[in-house]
């Protein structure tokens, strides 16, 4: 289980997260949904220790995160999939692998796991330059579930695609978190992403989470009816 | 209190930044980093560097021996050419030229692919892939700089003699043999030494402002055309600096 116990942070006068205090258990697939700009990336950087938190801390399994300890069981999917440039498709998948398997072994690995987000393995010898954003995608998808992680966050997984491609990512990371039992958080504007890849969804506002709850139930949440009803509109206002 | 504050804040800030680059610079040198990255840098900063600090040193050296000649002729020390172009090259020009060339080249390339790896949340991504972004971008960029440049700078020397020999030969009548003869005879290998240890000094500067200002390097594309510019211009200085002091510590 990760806990967030009143994390807090401000970026000069501007306070992001003003006490957060929020669970995800073990198994668990949590999306945060949020205005832009509401700190949910930030959120996500205190938890991972890349931003330091002003207040609060963060536990995993009722411990301290241990940074080191975490992030060896840890998987992510960034936003604009944040595949090294230097490296091919299949060296980007397989990057932490290499650190301790030779290249042969990472590599069919790689292709395993490339083939599990729906990529034919002859893009593995690709450069990211010569990929699509939906492909991009994948290729980071895959590169987060490459060491079967324990935890992935997703940030934002289907900012610039189109509907299509959109919900095939969804449906692939929902399958992934179902079949490896990872707990998982995503960030997200998208409520079409939100009932597919959650189990719960939380809503992050001025600071605080405004809702906590199953998203079988979200339709009937008050905080959400406005952020529901615009969500064919896009990303934009809720009541919140 | 109004102008004790003017000089207390800029000096509090310079000297919180110098701190910083040096803790910056010690965590980028303990350690050696990955071969093979370093390997790759040492493509990037040496082997492509090549052409362009062989043609600055052959221009500069071929330019130096017309100077040198006609301003020698004036007290009838013609005959000083190969010995002062040897020495100037190997002692200054070799080293700072070179240094400059290679800041312009790599500090700016090194500032903006980090830069551009800060704000394309790449080097957040490494951090969630259990790898330390100053083990595996800065210190075989650090290291594969220092290795290289000091080469460089021989290569430099050599062609810039090279140059010199070449003007001197056909244009200002001396003979090849007793032109060669007069560069050796007049060196030194302290100045060799001193220009080549200046090399990797400067080679460090230029690594390190690159690593520095990519790693701090604003969002979007203008960040990180701000970081690029900063790097080259303090790479510049550095080197300029550095090589004011240096010079000072080993020749006087």
């Amino acid at each position: 289980m990760i806990r967030m116990d009143g994390l807090t942070k401000s970026f000069g006068a501007k306070r992001v997260l003003d006490g957060v205090d929020l669970s995800v258990a073990t198994g668990e697939s949590l999306c945060v949904i949020g205005q832009s700009g509401t700190g949910k990336s930030v959120l996500l950087k205190c938890i991972l220790g890349l931003e330091r938190p002003d207040a609060g801390q963060v536990l995993w399994d009722g411990q301290p995160l241990d940074r080191a300890r975490f992030m060896a069981r840890f998987g992510m999917l960034f936003q604009g999939a944040a595949l090294f440039d230097s490296l091919s498709v299949w060296q980007n998948v397989a990057f932490r692998l290499r650190q301790r398997m030779d290249d042969r072994r990472a590599r069919a690995i790689a292709l395993d796991k490339l083939a599990r987000v729906g990529l034919a393995a002859d893009i593995a010898d690709l450069m990211p330059a010569q990929l699509s954003g939906g492909m991009a995608k994948r290729v980071g998808l895959a590169r987060a579930i490459a060491d079967d992680p324990a935890v992935i966050f997703f940030d934002e997984p289907t900012t610039g695609l189109d509907p299509i491609r959109a919900r095939a990512i969804d449906a692939l990371i929902r399958g992934i978190v179902t079949e490896t039992g990872a707990t998982a958080i995503t960030i997200t504007h998208d409520m079409a992403s939100c009932r597919i890849i959650g189990d719960r969804v939380a809503l992050l506002a001025d600071g605080r989470i405004a809702h906590d709850g199953p998203v079988a139930d979200m339709d009937g949440a008050p905080a959400l009816a406005g952020f529901l009803g615009n969500a064919d509109a896009g990303p934009g206002e809720h009541a919140g | 209190m109004t102008p004790i504050r003017a000089i207390g804040r800029p000096a509090l800030r310079a000297t919180r930044t110098i701190g910083a680059v040096a803790l910056f610079a010690a965590r980028g040198l303990s350690g050696f980093g990955p071969p093979r990255a370093i390997l790759r840098q040492m493509v990037q900063i040496g082997w492509l560097s090549l052409p362009v600090v062989g043609l600055t040193a052959l221009f500069t050296g071929a330019a130096l021996a017309l100077q040198i000649h006609s301003g020698g002729e004036r007290f009838q020390a013609g005959d000083v050419v190969p010995a002062i172009v040897a020495i100037g090259m190997v002692r200054e020009l070799g080293p700072v030229l070179g240094g400059l060339m290679v800041a312009a080249r790599v500090a700016s390339s090194i500032a903006a692919e980090i830069g551009t790896m800060r704000v394309t949340e790449q080097i957040d991504a490494l951090v969630t892939l259990s790898t330390d972004p100053m083990r595996w971008l800065v210190t075989p960029r650090l290291w594969a700089a220092i290795l290289c440049m000091p080469v460089l700078v021989a290569t430099g020397d050599i062609i810039g003699i090279m140059g010199g020999w070449l003007v001197g030969t056909t244009s200002l009548g001396f003979n090849s043999a007793s032109y060669i003869a007069n560069s050796w005879a007049y060196l030194e290998p302290w100045d060799v030494t001193s220009g080549l240890i200046k090399g990797a000094f400067f080679g460090l500067v230029v690594a390190l402002s690159g690593c520095w200002f990519g790693m701090r390097s604003g969002r979007g594309a203008a960040g990180v055309g701000r970081a690029t510019t900063n790097a080259v211009v303090a790479a510049a200085v550095g080197i300029l600096a550095a090589n004011f002091a240096l010079t000072g510590l080993f020749f006087e």
